[in-house]
This record gives structure tokens, C-alpha cells and sequence, in this order.
């Protein structure tokens, strides 16, 4: 009984530390979304490309997609937008949503650099953005055909992040 | 001269920067400004994460203070107003987590340790007591004479 209670100080020192390790790698800015589960909030906003066609959230169902929040004063969406590009040349549909953004410079921007968007939606207020709790570009949804968000990825998607992270998520929606 | 000019124009480029990050919102009475004050400081922003909604400078803070304002305007809540935000946010942006299965643990786990301490610390001092007590009854009257004999002759 001695022996085991001299133990005790090592014991625990061992599940601190274990619990420590595992903290050096986990990233605090990455916050759970609240809306994994539920439906996409429902809006009824413009699309980017033409002010009178009226996108709901109605409209982003029937088939997965990424909804990728986006915005052209955001420098990491830059360096995402060519692997979007990519993405929906593979035929993964994505839809975006420009938050808060000059809808002018939005056009420009695609036509500039592609557009890989299906639908995309113009936020110019942020409303949608508050809704889907987004607190800084570039976020991606993942949404199922029913429009329910299953997943959330914070931060630029590149080749590495779809492959090990999104692509499996992705395929598992399209083969429900 | 030159040099006074000069601070003093400092000053003022100050004085104007520092008033630009303050919001000016029109509160109907001083409940409303003070239940305002409280929300913005309790409430965290999600992208500056170890700054309150009232002190972060973040677009996305600022949006949220107008977010509350608006909702504060529209007569509802402090808990309808803090809901509106977790629905969102999750309760990352409380300040102060629910008490609930998961944060159980957090605010209780320091009282546990606490008792565990006075406990733990109990045990050692019965413990202690017994031990000091123990001499004194153990020795038989033979083995006390010889103790007195031994500690006489080391002392001569």
C-alpha cells in the first residue's frame, strides 16, 4: 500500500504531461462550429453576378457542396482560389458566399482569376456570415444534400488539407 | 516654438486616432448603456480570442457590438442576447461557460482538489498523532528500565 501511494506523484505527473503533449499540438483558433448538424440558417440574399436573382438556402440543396466563405480584401483567399478552381474542375460543387465585399471588386476578381463557384452569394452586409458564425475569411461548410452542415474548416484549403482532410468528408456526403 | 507646435499637433493626431476606435451608440436610458457595457465585456470575440468584444478592434467584434446593440434596441434580453451568440459562436464566446456535463469538471474540479487536499492532510495528522502516542504504551515496564539504564550509562 506504502509503495503504490509513492507511486501516486509519478502518476500523475505521467497524465499531466500526457494531457501537456497533447496540448503543444492542438490549435486554440480553430473553434468547434456550432451549426455541425443543423441546416444552413436561412437567407434570401443576391447573387453576385446578378443583383435581381435571389439565392435562399433552399437553392444550395440536392446535391454535398462546399460553401466556401470568401471575400477579395482577404490575402488568404488568394491563395486558396486556385485549388478551388482545381476542386471544381474535378466536378466538386462548391458554392461561395462573398462576405462583406465590394461586389464590383467580387466581378473583377472572378473574372480575373476563374470562377469555381456554382452559386455564390452576395452578403455584402455579413448578415449569412453572422448566421453561419463566420469570424474571419476564408471558412468552408461542408453541407450534405439536405443542406445540413456537417463540417467546418477554418483557414486556407490547400492540396494537403483537401487530401487528408475534406476529400474523405467530401465522398462520404456524395456516396450517402 | 517649433518644437511646441509640433507636440502639440502630435497631441491632437493622438486625441483623434484614440477616438476613432470608440463606437458612438445612442442608448435610450443608463440601464441599457450599463447592461451594454456588461455584454460586450463578458462576451469574447472569436477572432482576437483573448479579448472581449468591448476591447477587440476586430470587423468582427465591431460587428458583434452593433449585432448587440441592435438586439439591446430591439428590447430583448441579456440571455436571448447571449443565446443568439452561442447559437452561433458556440460557448466559446462566454466568458463564463454554462455550468453543464462538460464543464463540470472546470467549475467544481478545483473544490474537489481542494477537499481532497484537507483530506489527504486529515489522514496525515491522525496518522502523526497515533504514531507519537504509540512509545509510550508499547514499552513494557522491563523494557522502560532498561531504556533508563542505557541512557544512564551513556550519559556517566
Amino acid at each position: 500500500m506504502k509503495r503504490l501511494l509513492m507511486l501516486l506523484p509519478l502518476v500523475i505527473f505521467l497524465v499531466v504531461a500526457v494531457f501537456l503533449y497533447r496540448g503543444l499540438f492542438l490549435d486554440p483558433s480553430e473553434l468547434p462550429s456550432a451549426l455541425i448538424g443543423k441546416p444552413l440558417p436561412a437567407f434570401s440574399l443576391p447573387s453576385v453576378e446578378d443583383e435581381q436573382r435571389v439565392i435562399t438556402a433552399e437553392d444550395l440543396k440536392g446535391k454535398p457542396a462546399l460553401v466556401n466563405v470568401w471575400a477579395t480584401w482577404c490575402v488568404a483567399c488568394k491563395v486558396e482560389h486556385p485549388v478551388l478552381n482545381r476542386l471544381a474542375a474535378q466536378g466538386v460543387v462548391i458554392h461561395g458566399v462573398n462576405y462583406k465585399d465590394d461586389n464590383a471588386a467580387a466581378l473583377k476578381w472572378l473574372n480575373e482569376f476563374h470562377d469555381p463557384y456554382q452559386l455564390n452569394i452576395r452578403d455584402e452586409r455579413g448578415s449569412l456570415g453572422l448566421d453561419l458564425g463566420v469570424y474571419g475569411a476564408p471558412e468552408t461548410f461542408l453541407i450534405d444534400k439536405q443542406g445540413i452542415i456537417r463540417h467546418k474548416f477554418v483557414g486556407v484549403i490547400d492540396d494537403r488539407v483537401w487530401r487528408e482532410q475534406l476529400a474523405a468528408l467530401y465522398q462520404e456526403l456524395v456516396d450517402e | 516654438m517649433k518644437r511646441l507646435i509640433r507636440g502639440a499637433l502630435l497631441g491632437l493626431f493622438l486625441v483623434t486616432t484614440a477616438q476613432a476606435a470608440i463606437d458612438t451608440y445612442e442608448f435610450s436610458d443608463e440601464a441599457e448603456r450599463e447592461r451594454y457595457r456588461t455584454l460586450t465585456e463578458e462576451l469574447r470575440c472569436p477572432k482576437c480570442q483573448n479579448q472581449n468584444i468591448a476591447d477587440s478592434n476586430a470587423p468582427i467584434a465591431m460587428d458583434l457590438r452593433q449585432e448587440i446593440f441592435r438586439m439591446l434596441e430591439e428590447g430583448k434580453s441579456n440571455d436571448q442576447i447571449v443565446d443568439y451568440l452561442v447559437d452561433r459562436y458556440g460557448d466559446f464566446v462566454r466568458y463564463k461557460p454554462p455550468v453543464n456535463a462538460k464543464t463540470m469538471l472546470l467549475w467544481y474540479g478545483p473544490v474537489g482538489l481542494l477537499v481532497l487536499g484537507f483530506g489527504v492532510l486529515t489522514v496525515i495528522l491522525v496518522r502523526r498523532r497515533r504514531v507519537e502516542k504509540a512509545p509510550a504504551s508499547t514499552l513494557s515496564e522491563t523494557e522502560r528500565e532498561r531504556l533508563a539504564q542505557l541512557l544512564d550509562k551513556k550519559d556517566s
